[in-house]
């Protein structure tokens, strides 16, 4: 009998720690899919972050370092920096990447490290228990937000692949959810393409993947994936913000 | 080989290099600055990389990653850039990874001034970061010192997997001598099979990391850092001392302090009075034994410091109340000189002979 479909060499064989409904699984797995089906994953250095997802050293079947929070892309510049011809990727969630660690992704784009970002907006810190995060919506609800983000004290959210798309090194940034089918196609085909990016040694690559929390948002996942679509997509519109192609015009 | 003249900050890049050390992630302070401009102009001439990081922060982080990957690393400062640097620090200690750090120090706190100062001597050899760990910490009182220091260093950084940090001034990184590079003593060097270099298809996943969320899992690598922390104490200390068998009175300073020292008690003892010095070199392992040699007529331990009066805290410990300590300090940058540590030392003599 003909295998048609088989689990991604590109994880490990151990159950996770996610909350039921949460899209760390399909992201984890579109990355590692994509590791595998580039040919790179026994070639890959992955970095984790703190944050819900700081124990996927254990998941991705790939040398992994733990960094600090927000600092996975400068301990990803440093193991690139002297392994040039290895796969170098970061994985790193809103607080971790929008907050704790602006001027370390702003800056490993702005030298053009050629290394690959997966950074997860979920908009709220999910691990600590559901605080306001940059990208957390005006009105929104957060347990350091009791009444709803307030934009005359916090601001409005943060747009991180419209920022990156501004720095000449982000040579690849596209925006992608995964609350759909349809979606999550699109996503990993946009995971394949950051990681292209690195393998052409073009630049730095991001791909901001719209998620759900459905544990600290206080719904059901089917709810959430309602919620993202119908109020985190307006405010973070999907779409490419550059590609290599585009930035040698 | 024959001896070059140096400046300081050059010759620990230079020293760097001849130990085999490819990579450097830094970020410009006075008054270490000459030596990443150093590093910005001879690694890309031995097919290293030097880098200018965005912060200190990163920086550090830029070397954990390296490190992580098997590299010869290093990264220097200045006090309060050594501040910013000390989350890292924390993590290469407990994810057990070697590298260099280099700390030319500068009066604080906070931005403090530019002048020579040993104010970190707490944070260098107390952890300085969060958790239980500590740095092998080097004190070099020259440039030829600081030379040797740095290029056994990183050996001694790759036989624990630990960090190591070169413990300077900035009278240490300004001035300039005569150097030679010299091979140091050979280590056996445990292979670096941990690395995070791809797997090659070919083995498990190597992981590098500090987090261990189970308390007994943490308790177990914790106990097994203090138990490596242990043998460091055991092999690794280093202390010049000078007749503290027959000295009346002991000094006990490091670094520059101890080289004003030693003019000091060249004038003292041209005067019969008698002086010794204990000069340790590791501030960490520190050498506490060393105290117990010195002769049970001595009438006091006089420690100097660029500082309100920090290594007195160990001399206290070494001595174990059996002699009286005394201290005297500058700070802010002001260095003693040789005539203000003869008066300390005539005073605690009462003048006597």
């Amino acid at each position: 009998m003909a295998i048609v479909f088989s689990k991604t060499r590109g994880l490990t064989d151990v159950p996770t720690h996610y909350c039921p409904g949460c899209t760390h699984g399909i992201v984890h797995r579109l990355v590692a899919e994509c590791l595998e089906e580039l040919g790179v994953l026994d070639n890959a250095i992955g970095v984790a972050p703190v944050g819900c997802s700081v124990l996927a050293y254990n998941y991705f079947n790939c040398d992994m370092q733990e960094a600090a929070h927000g600092r996975a892309p400068a301990v990803a510049t440093g193991i690139k920096r002297i392994q040039p011809d290895k796969f170098v990727f970061t994985y790193q969630g809103d607080g971790d990447l929008a907050s704790i660690g602006t001027a370390e992704i702003v800056h490993a784009a702005h030298r053009g490290e050629k290394i690959s970002t997966i950074f997860i907006n979920n908009a709220i810190y999910g691990m600590t228990g559901g605080q306001m995060a940059p990208t957390t919506l005006v009105g929104q609800k957060a347990t350091t937000a009791p009444y709803g983000r307030d934009e005359a004290l916090c601001g409005r959210p943060i747009r991180i692949a419209e920022m990156l798309a501004t720095i000449h090194g982000a040579q690849f940034v596209e925006r992608v959810a995964v609350n759909s089918p349809a979606h999550i196609r699109n996503a990993k085909k946009a995971i394949k393409k950051c990681f292209q990016t690195q393998i052409d040694r073009k630049g730095f690559g991001i791909v901001e993947v719209l998620s759900t929390c459905p544990t600290n948002w206080g719904y059901s996942p089917a709810d959430a994936m309602k919620w993202l679509e119908d109020n985190m997509i307006p405010y973070y519109p999907l779409g490419n913000f550059r590609t290599p192609e585009e930035v040698e015009k | 080989m024959a001896k070059v003249l140096m400046k300081g900050n050059e010759a620990v890049g230079a020293a760097a290099i001849k130990a085999n050390c490819k990579y450097f992630f830094g970020y410009p302070i006075t008054p270490q600055s000459e030596l990443p401009e150093y590093m910005s102009r001879e690694l890309p001439k031995v097919g290293g990389v030097f880098l200018q990081a965005e912060s200190e922060i990163a920086a550090i982080n830029m070397v954990y990653g390296a490190a992580g990957s098997g590299a010869r690393v290093m990264t220097s400062s200045s006090s309060p850039g050594i501040s910013l640097k000390q989350e890292g620090i924390s993590y290469i200690a407990g994810a057990e990874l070697p590298c260099l750090i280099v700390n030319m120090m500068r009066g604080g706190p906070g931005l403090g001034s530019i002048q020579p100062s040993q104010t970190d001597y707490f944070q260098a050899t107390r952890g300085g970061g969060n958790g239980d760990y500590r740095l092998v910490v080097l004190a070099p009182s020259n440039i030829q010192e600081l030379v040797d220091l740095v290029i056994e260093g990183f050996d001694i950084a790759d036989q624990y997997r630990n960090p190591v940090m070169v413990l300077g001034d900035g009278m240490i990184g300004q001035m300039m001598e005569p150097v030679e590079f010299k091979t140091p003593k050979k280590r056996e060097l445990p292979k670096k099979d941990w690395t995070t270099t791809g797997t090659g298809g070919k083995r498990k996943p190597n992981i590098i990391n500090s987090l261990y969320l189970a308390a007994e899992a943490l308790e177990k690598h914790n106990n097994e850092i203090q138990k490596k922390y242990a043998i460091i104490k055991q092999n690794e200390v280093k202390v010049e001392s000078y007749n503290i068998e027959d000295a009346d009175v002991v000094i006990a300073a490091y670094g520059t302090t101890s080289r004003i020292a030693k003019t000091a008690i060249a004038k003292l003892e041209k005067e019969g009075f008698k002086v010794g010095l204990i000069r340790p070199i590791t501030l960490w392992p520190y050498p506490y034994d060393e105290f117990k040699k010195i002769n049970s007529k001595c009438k006091g331990i006089l420690t100097i410091e660029m500082n309100a009066g920090q290594m007195l805290d160990d001399v206290k410990i070494a001595v174990e109340g059996k002699f009286p300590v005394y201290f005297y300090g500058r700070t802010g940058g002001m260095v003693p000189t040789p005539n203000e540590m003869v008066d300390q030392v005539k005073k605690i003599m009462g003048g006597e002979k």
